[in-house]
C-alpha cells in the first residue's frame, strides 16, 4: 500500500474534537483570608480523604462580591495540593485575579449556563451506540426569534408555535404541535433514526443526524402542511402525514 | 404597588414613544397615578413628544446616582396632575443603566403610583432589557411589516427569558400586543400584513390596531399626546387601548375598510 493512500484515513481516526460537559466541584470561596482557608480545607478534607483524592477542583470567585479583594491564589494552590485536591482553574473574579491565576498554572473557567448550550451544532458527530435514556422536554410556550431549545438526551415537545429565527434542538426526536417556521436540528449528537413531526411545516432548516435541507430546497407542495421528516438512505425525507 | 408596564419593540421608528405617551396620558386621564419613564438614555425623545422638554433640570441617570432626589426628577404634566414624566439623560449611554439603580428608582415610584409606564429604546441592548426587566405587562408595538413583526417575537422571546420574572420563575410578563401604522387601504392592496397575518406570526393578545394617521406626526410635533386629540382616529383608537387594557371589553376599529361595518358594530349589538 502507497504510505500517501492510508496517511489521511489514519488520522482521520486519530482522535475526535467533541464538546463534552464535565461535572466540577466548586471550591466557592467566601472569605479572601487563604490561611482560614486552609486549615478548614484540611479539616474538612480529612472527614473524606478518599473522596478528594486527587479530585479536581476549580475556585469560585463569585462569593468574594468586594472586587478590590486581594487573595493569595498562589498560597491557596499550594494548601490545595498538600490536601490531595487538584486545582485546575478559577472561575469568577477580575482580571487580576485572573493573571495571579495563571501565574499559578491555573486556568480562568466560565461557569456554563443550562438554558444556552454550547453544543449545538454537532452535525458530523458519530452515531451513538447506544440510546441514552430518554428525559426529554416539554416546552409549552412558543419558542421566538431567538431563542434556542435543546432537549438533551431525549425528545423535544414543543406545545406551541416555533418563530422564524428560532432554533430547537433534541438528541431524540422533535415534535411541534404548531407552526415550525424556525431550524429544527434532531438526532444532534448523531442519532440517524430520530424525525421531526409538525402540524405545520414553515420551518427555514430541518435537519436529522446532521442531513439538512434548508427552506430553498423545500419542496412548495409540502408546506403548510404536517409533516414528518426523517432519514431513508442518506436521505431527507418529507413526507405529509 | 405599581404596575409596571414596558413599551417595546425591537425595532426603531414603529411608534413605541408614541405609544408610552397615549398610555400614559390615557392612564392618568382615567384617574390612577402614572409616571412615564425615558429608558432612551442618549436619545431623549419621550420629553418632546409629552411638550416638556423645556421643563427638563434633573433626569433619570440623576436620579440613579443619587445627585438628584426623585421628585426633583420628576415632572408633572400641566394638563392632567396625574401624570408624571421622568426624562432619560441626553448626556449619558446607556451602561449608565444599573439593575440595582432601576430597581430603586422604579422601587420607589411603585409606593406612590398606580401605573409606571417603561418606554423602551430601540434594540435588544441594555436600555431595552433595562426597560423590560422589572415589567409586569409588556406591549409589544408592531407595524405591520415583516422585519417589525420578526423584531418583536425576537423581543417577546427575550421578555420570557431575560425579565425578572422569568428569572425568578414567577408568573410570566403579560404580553399585549399593539399594532401601529396600520392602514386596511394598503392591507387591501397587499402592500401589507393584515391583523391576521401578524397575529398568526405573533400569536399573542391583540389589545388594539392604530390607524396610520397624520394626527399622530401633528400631535408629536405640538408636543401633545395623540390620545388628547379626541376627534381623530389616533386617538380614539388609543383610547380604546386604554380601556381595554383596564379590563373594558371594547370591540376592535379601525381594522376594516367599510364605514358601514364600522357603524354596524358600533350600533349592531
Amino acid at each position: 500500500m502507497p504510505a500517501t493512500h492510508s496517511d489521511s484515513a489514519e488520522f482521520s481516526h486519530a482522535f475526535e474534537i467533541k464538546s463534552g460537559g464535565i461535572n466540577l466541584p466548586l471550591l466557592k470561596l467566601l472569605i479572601a483570608d487563604v490561611e482560614i482557608i486552609s486549615q478548614h480545607l484540611s479539616l474538612k478534607i480529612k472527614q473524606a480523604p478518599d473522596f478528594f483524592r486527587n479530585a479536581p477542583m476549580a475556585i469560585d470567585l463569585h462569593g468574594l462580591d468586594n472586587d478590590n479583594v486581594e487573595i493569595d491564589l498562589a498560597a491557596l494552590v499550594r494548601a490545595m495540593r498538600s490536601c490531595g485536591l487538584v486545582p485546575v482553574g478559577v472561575c469568577g473574579g477580575f482580571e487580576r485575579q485572573h493573571q495571579a491565576a495563571q501565574a499559578a498554572g491555573l486556568t480562568v473557567l466560565t461557569l456554563a449556563r443550562q438554558e444556552s448550550p454550547q453544543h449545538a451544532h454537532a452535525q458530523a458527530a458519530k452515531p451513538k451506540t447506544q440510546p441514552e435514556e430518554s428525559h426529554g422536554r416539554i416546552v409549552e410556550q412558543p419558542v421566538r426569534s431567538g431563542q434556542r431549545i435543546y432537549a438533551a438526551g431525549g425528545d423535544l415537545v414543543v406545545i406551541s408555535q416555533v418563530s422564524a429565527g428560532a432554533e430547537i434542538m433534541a438528541d431524540g426526536n422533535i415534535h411541534v404541535y404548531g407552526t415550525l417556521r424556525g431550524r429544527a436540528l434532531a438526532g444532534v449528537q448523531g442519532n440517524l433514526g430520530c424525525r421531526i413531526f409538525c402540524l405545520d411545516l414553515q420551518a427555514e432548516l430541518v435537519s436529522v443526524g446532521g442531513h439538512y435541507k434548508i427552506s430553498e430546497n423545500i419542496d412548495d407542495s409540502l408546506r403548510g402542511f404536517p409533516v414528518q421528516i426523517y432519514l431513508q438512505d442518506q436521505s431527507l425525507i418529507i413526507q405529509r402525514i | 404597588m405599581a404596575r409596571i408596564i414596558v413599551v417595546t419593540s425591537g425595532k426603531g421608528g414603529v411608534g413605541k414613544t408614541t405609544t408610552s405617551a397615549a398610555i400614559s396620558m390615557g392612564l392618568a386621564l382615567r384617574g390612577y397615578r402614572t409616571a412615564v419613564i425615558d429608558f432612551d438614555v442618549g436619545l431623549r425623545n419621550l420629553d418632546l413628544i409629552m411638550g416638556c422638554e423645556r421643563r427638563v433640570v434633573y433626569d433619570f441617570v440623576n436620579v440613579i446616582n443619587g445627585e438628584a432626589a426623585l421628585n426633583q426628577a420628576l415632572i408633572k404634566d400641566k394638563r392632567c396632575d396625574k401624570l408624571f414624566i421622568l426624562p432619560a439623560s441626553q448626556t449619558r449611554d446607556k451602561e449608565s443603566l444599573t439593575v440595582e439603580g432601576v430597581g430603586k428608582v422604579l422601587g420607589d415610584l411603585s409606593k406612590d403610583f398606580d401605573y409606571i409606564v417603561c418606554d423602551s429604546p430601540a434594540g435588544i441592548e441594555r436600555g431595552a432589557t433595562m426597560a423590560m426587566y422589572y415589567a409586569d405587562d409588556a406591549i409589544v408595538v408592531t407595524n405591520p411589516e415583516v422585519s417589525s413583526v420578526r423584531d418583536s417575537d425576537r423581543m417577546l422571546g427575550i421578555l420570557a427569558s431575560k425579565s425578572r420574572r422569568a428569572e425568578r420563575g414567577e408568573e410570566a410578563i403579560k404580553e399585549y400586543l399593539l399594532l401601529t401604522r396600520y392602514s386596511p387601504q394598503r392591507v387591501k392592496l397587499g402592500e401589507m400584513l393584515s391583523v391576521e397575518d401578524v397575529q398568526d406570526i405573533l400569536s399573542l393578545h391583540l389589545l388594539g390596531v392604530i390607524p396610520e394617521s397624520k394626527a399622530v406626526l401633528n400631535a408629536s410635533n405640538s408636543g401633545v399626546p395623540v390620545i388628547l386629540d379626541e376627534k381623530s382616529d389616533a386617538g380614539q383608537a388609543f383610547s380604546d387601548v386604554v380601556r381595554r387594557y383596564l379590563g373594558e371589553n371594547v370591540t376592535h376599529r379601525f381594522i376594516d375598510l367599510e364605514k358601514k361595518s364600522l357603524f354596524g358594530r358600533l350600533f349592531g349589538g
